[in-house]
């Protein structure tokens, strides 16, 4: 097979996520483009990793383990990361990431109850 | 102990006195007064007894150098010859006398304990000049000198007079030493030594490469210490400080200074006959300029002032036609007899409450009130006047003679122009000399009108004092002029026939003609009433004083001169009486001259600064600002701007990367 | 044999234009993974997106058995698609996500992301294709991926990494159970102006939770 198309497809799925973890909002919306992300990654470490196996004598099937590692990493990572979301949302009253704005400059106040983010917030309440 | 020791004990005894003074003025006032008259006692008993050793004899010389200095070494050193042991006697007495004189005479002011410390470290600055063998040390001293004028000047720095007073003293002397300073370090870098012995032996061997230059600048700053033309002008002003200090400082010994200093180098000041001939003429303007405006002056202090400026362009003189022992007689007696002047007139300020002779002149009984006072101030003005057989007669008849001398051309040092000009100058200014003497008699002893008040006896440390000065001033001539040349260069100081009966004559002439024109206006002074006196007349001398100073101005519209009709001196001097009590307006063209060009070079200068500089400055600071403006509206908070720009950032370099490894 | 040779040689025996079986089945799940990663990050319904994730990690699954790797693949189906995605979702349920069209799932960042994201693939594209446009991975032979060559190369080489894995798994399960109790201490609470309030009952809270070990 073409080690161009398994290459394309794991660089298109990496732009993908990219821009899901750049564009929503909602912080379990940019845990799954994360993921989206390390899958691709991890595409593109088994494609390399057959391929690589094929040409060499002896191979220890380094990228194949490393996915394996990336997978169980990828899980207690969504994990940690869904215990964050969810205390943020308990302290906060929202898990949407453009309102939590405390490192901003001139910040003073609750980024709930001023700012721009309080229309969208009512919004989507 | 060893007469170096003494020597060196001299100027530290009041300066230690002066630190301990500031130390414990506040907390321990009890030790002020001895703390001010003891070590200033020790130190002149210590001078009298370093004279004796010395004894006239070869100079004293000693020296320690503290620390390498680099090309030109500056030591500690002492030169004590018979001219510096006989002027720190002076010194010493009269420091002294002053000290004891102002623990009467400002018993009541708060400020005592520091003016005593200040007179006390003036006093050991002066001793430092007089005895030090290093030019760098003696401009130590005589930096010194010139603070602590300008604090002592400044004593009653709550009236206006007095701050402007001490500001312009320091500016004017400042003036002076900054050629001065020039000057020193272009003597020492022809001489290769800073020492005073090593510079005269390089002068003596024709070793210095710029004598007139030198001398010029030198020349300055002593123009500005010894209060000559046309630096003189701080002087008169200086007056408004306190009495005592106008004995100490502007009589005795600040001014003394920088005739000392000439006299020490003046085979420098030989080595070039410009300067000579600069030095004559200065010493020439000086002694009649002077002369005249003390005819005009109403403040009695002003007098004394103007008279302090005569004196010392005779001693100038002298040094212009290069008889130094002359000069340095001149100022022995003319120290002793100037300090009497101003501690008596000190006590007659006291006693009438003004400093103003048209005031006083209108005041009858003045002179049964302070009798103490009236004979020691007769005895001092007989002697200004150079009335023999007064102390005064000799020493000026030595420095007129010492001119004489140099006319008839005996001598290969000075120019015989010099020697003219110094002559007649001198004569001159004897006869303005005794006519303003007899004019300030007349004017404070033999008023009419109501009668003085009667505060009782002066203060007995004011009076004791008097007394003792008037020793000198009566004796000291006479004692003096065998005894001096065995102590000084062997010059003959005795009285020439031609210039005593010159000298005596033209003086009788002057007090003659001033007391023709009193009696002539005698009349108009009942007719025109005058004068203002001090509003707390129980108070100590130093606030009724500084009343009478305060009040001059408003009372008669000027600070040194009155309205008065009757006073003899408007008649002496015609048209010129108006141009006279300003100083001949010297003080106007320095306006115009300096004050103003450097008043508009500095609103320039705060145009430039204000308008030009600090608009680059608010420009360069305005850029930053609005970039950090703006790099401040990037800071959102949002997590996902920042991460956006961070990647953005990084496709960006990845993809320069990219192009620059396959070499696009 | 040079590399030069080699791939000289692997493009006489490949072509673009002739495609084998495997591959068009490659590139057919790949649209179908690709379209539905896409439809994940666009979609205004929050759990259509979990959904559709679903698809995109089943696509994927399906990518590595055709490239031989089977243990990963149902790994792959088994963790992601069976836990994290379940994971998810009870995350949008429990932070209360809304059900059915949001209007602003996407922030006003929206054009930048656009931007990189699109920038970021042209120029990965790009490199890639430049890179292994003449590569080819030869799928004959015995699987690469199969269970037995992976738990033997996982057992004999990577052991104390797998090991360390262990550890770190542990300790990501103890973070997460404590990041939970702290935030159920909390959640007594109410969350608007949360911060105040747990300043204050911060005391109260830790003084009811030694009642109860008591």
């Amino acid at each position: 097979m073409h080690l161009a198309y398994p290459a394309v497809l794991a660089a298109l799925l990496f732009c993908t996520g990219l821009y899901g973890v750049l564009a929503r909002r909602n912080a379990i919306l940019v845990l799954m483009s994360v993921e989206l992300m390390l899958n691709a990654v991890n595409l593109n470490l088994v494609a390399f990793d057959v391929w690589l196996s094929r040409a060499a004598e002896e191979t220890l099937h380094s990228g194949q383990a490393l996915t394996l590692f990336t997978i169980a990493i990828a899980a207690a990572e969504i994990g940690i990361g869904l215990a964050i979301v969810l205390a943020v949302y308990r302290a906060r009253g929202t898990s949407d990431i453009d309102r939590l704005r405390d490192t901003a400059e001139g910040h003073e106040t609750d980024t709930s109850e001023t700012g721009p983010g309080t229309e969208k917030a009512e919004a989507t309440a | 102990m060893t007469t170096t020791t003494l020597a060196v004990l001299v100027p530290l005894l009041p300066f230690l006195g002066a630190v301990a003074g500031l130390l414990l003025g506040r907390n321990a006032p009890g030790f002020v007064r001895p703390l001010a008259v003891l070590p200033t006692l020790t130190a002149l008993a210590l001078a009298v007894v370093v004279a004796v050793r010395q004894g006239g004899d070869a100079a004293l010389t000693a020296a320690t150098e503290l620390t390498p200095t680099g090309s030109v070494p500056i030591e500690l050193s002492l030169y004590i010859d018979g001219f510096a042991a006989l002027v720190a006697v002076l010194v010493g007495t009269v420091a002294t006398c002053v000290q004891i004189y102002s623990t009467g005479y400002l018993r009541e002011d708060p400020r005592y304990p520091s003016y005593a410390a200040l007179v006390s470290l003036f006093t050991s600055a002066m001793f430092l000049v007089v005895y030090t063998g290093d030019l760098i040390v003696l401009l130590v001293g005589w930096e010194v000198m010139g603070i602590c004028s300008y604090f002592l000047v400044g004593h009653y720095w709550e009236t206006p007079e007095a701050r402007a007073a001490s500001l312009k003293a320091f500016l004017v002397t400042k003036l002076g030493d900054v050629p001065f300073l020039i000057g020193l370090f272009a003597l020492a870098t022809d001489a290769g030594s800073f020492e005073i012995t090593k510079v005269l032996d390089a002068v003596a061997h024709g070793g210095l490469g710029h004598p007139t230059v030198i001398a010029l600048l030198l020349l300055a700053g002593v123009a500005g210490k010894s209060a000559q033309f046309p630096l003189h002008t701080w002087l008169p002003d200086a007056m408004a400080g306190p009495t005592p200090v106008s004995a100490l400082i502007h009589a005795a010994t600040m001014v003394a200074a920088g005739v000392y200093f000439i006299a020490r180098l003046l085979p420098v000041f030989e080595a070039s006959q410009a300067a000579m001939v600069v030095l004559a003429v200065m010493a020439a303007v000086t002694m009649v300029g002077s002369g005249l405006a003390a005819l005009a002056q109403d403040d009695i202090k002003r007098v004394l002032a103007y008279s302090t400026i005569g004196q010392l362009g005779y001693m100038t003189g002298a040094l212009a036609v290069g008889d130094r022992s002359a000069a340095v007689f001149h100022l022995l007696s003319h120290g002793a007899f100037k300090a009497l002047l101003f501690l008596a007139a000190g006590v007659i300020i006291h006693a009438a409450g003004t400093n103003s002779l048209a005031a006083m002149s209108r005041t009858s009984r003045l002179r049964e009130r302070i009798p103490d006072a009236y004979w020691t101030m007769t005895v001092a003005l007989l002697a200004l006047a150079a009335i023999p057989p007064f102390s005064g007669f000799f020493s000026k008849e030595s420095v007129l003679g010492a001119a004489e001398h140099v006319t008839t051309g005996h001598t290969e040092h000075a120019p015989g122009a010099a020697g003219w000009l110094v002559l007649l100058a001198g004569l001159i200014t004897a006869l303005l000399t005794a006519a303003y003497a007899t004019r300030l008699w007349l004017l404070a002893f033999h008023g009419r009108g109501a009668e003085a008040p009667d505060h009782g006896r002066q203060p007995l440390t004011m009076t004791v004092v008097l007394w003792v000065l008037a020793v000198p001033s009566l004796g000291l001539g006479a004692l003096a002029y065998r005894t001096l040349p065995g102590w000084f260069d062997g010059n003959d100081l005795a009285p020439t026939v031609t210039t005593s009966v010159l000298g005596t004559g033209v003086a009788l002439a002057g007090a003659l003609i001033a007391y023709a024109a009193w009696r002539h206006l005698r009349p108009l002074a009942a007719v025109a009433p005058l004068g203002a006196v001090a509003a707390h007349p129980e108070g100590d001398a130093g606030q009724v004083e500084a009343e009478a100073i305060a009040t001059h101005a408003p009372a008669y519209g000027d600070v040194a001169s009155a309205p008065d009709p009757a006073d003899p001196g408007r008649l002496l001097l015609g048209p010129l009486y108006r141009h006279a009590a300003v100083g001949f307006h010297l003080d106007a063209v320095y306006s115009a001259l300096f004050v103003r060009p450097v008043q508009g070079g500095a609103s320039l200068v705060r145009f430039l600064d204000r308008e030009v500089v600090d608009t680059y400055v608010r420009g360069a600071g305005a850029l930053p600002r609005w970039l950090g403006a703006a790099v401040r509206r990037a800071q959102t908070g949002n997590v996902q701007t920042y991460v956006s720009a961070l990647l953005a950032g990084t496709v960006v370099l990845a993809v320069a990367v990219l192009l620059v490894a396959s070499g696009a | 044999m040079n590399p030069a040779a080699t791939a000289a040689l692997a493009a006489a025996q490949h072509g673009f234009l002739s495609p084998s079986g495997v591959e068009i089945a490659f590139v057919l799940v790949g649209l179908a993974t690709l379209g539905a990663a896409l439809v994940t990050v666009t979609t205004r319904q929050l759990v259509h997106a979990a959904l559709w994730l679903v698809v995109a990690l089943g696509g994927l699954a399906v990518e590595y058995l055709l490239l031989t790797a089977e243990f990963i693949a149902w790994v792959q189906v088994l963790i992601y698609v069976g836990s994290v995605v379940v994971l998810l979702l009870f995350g949008l349920m429990l932070t209360k996500a809304p059900i059915g069209r949001s209007p602003d799932a996407d922030s006003g960042n929206r054009w930048a992301a656009l931007t990189v994201a699109v920038a970021a693939a042209a120029a990965l594209v790009w490199v890639v294709v430049d890179a292994f446009r003449t590569t080819w991975i030869d799928l004959d032979g015995p699987a690469a991926g199969s269970t037995e060559v992976t738990g033997a190369s996982l057992f004999q080489n990577w052991v104390l990494p797998f090991e360390a894995l262990s550890v770190l798994l542990l300790a990501a399960l103890v973070g997460a159970i404590v990041l939970s109790r702290k935030a159920k201490a909390e959640s007594s609470s109410p969350p608007v102006n949360a911060r105040s309030v747990t300043k204050s009952s911060l005391g109260v809270t830790e003084s009811s939770d030694r009642e109860g070990a008591r």
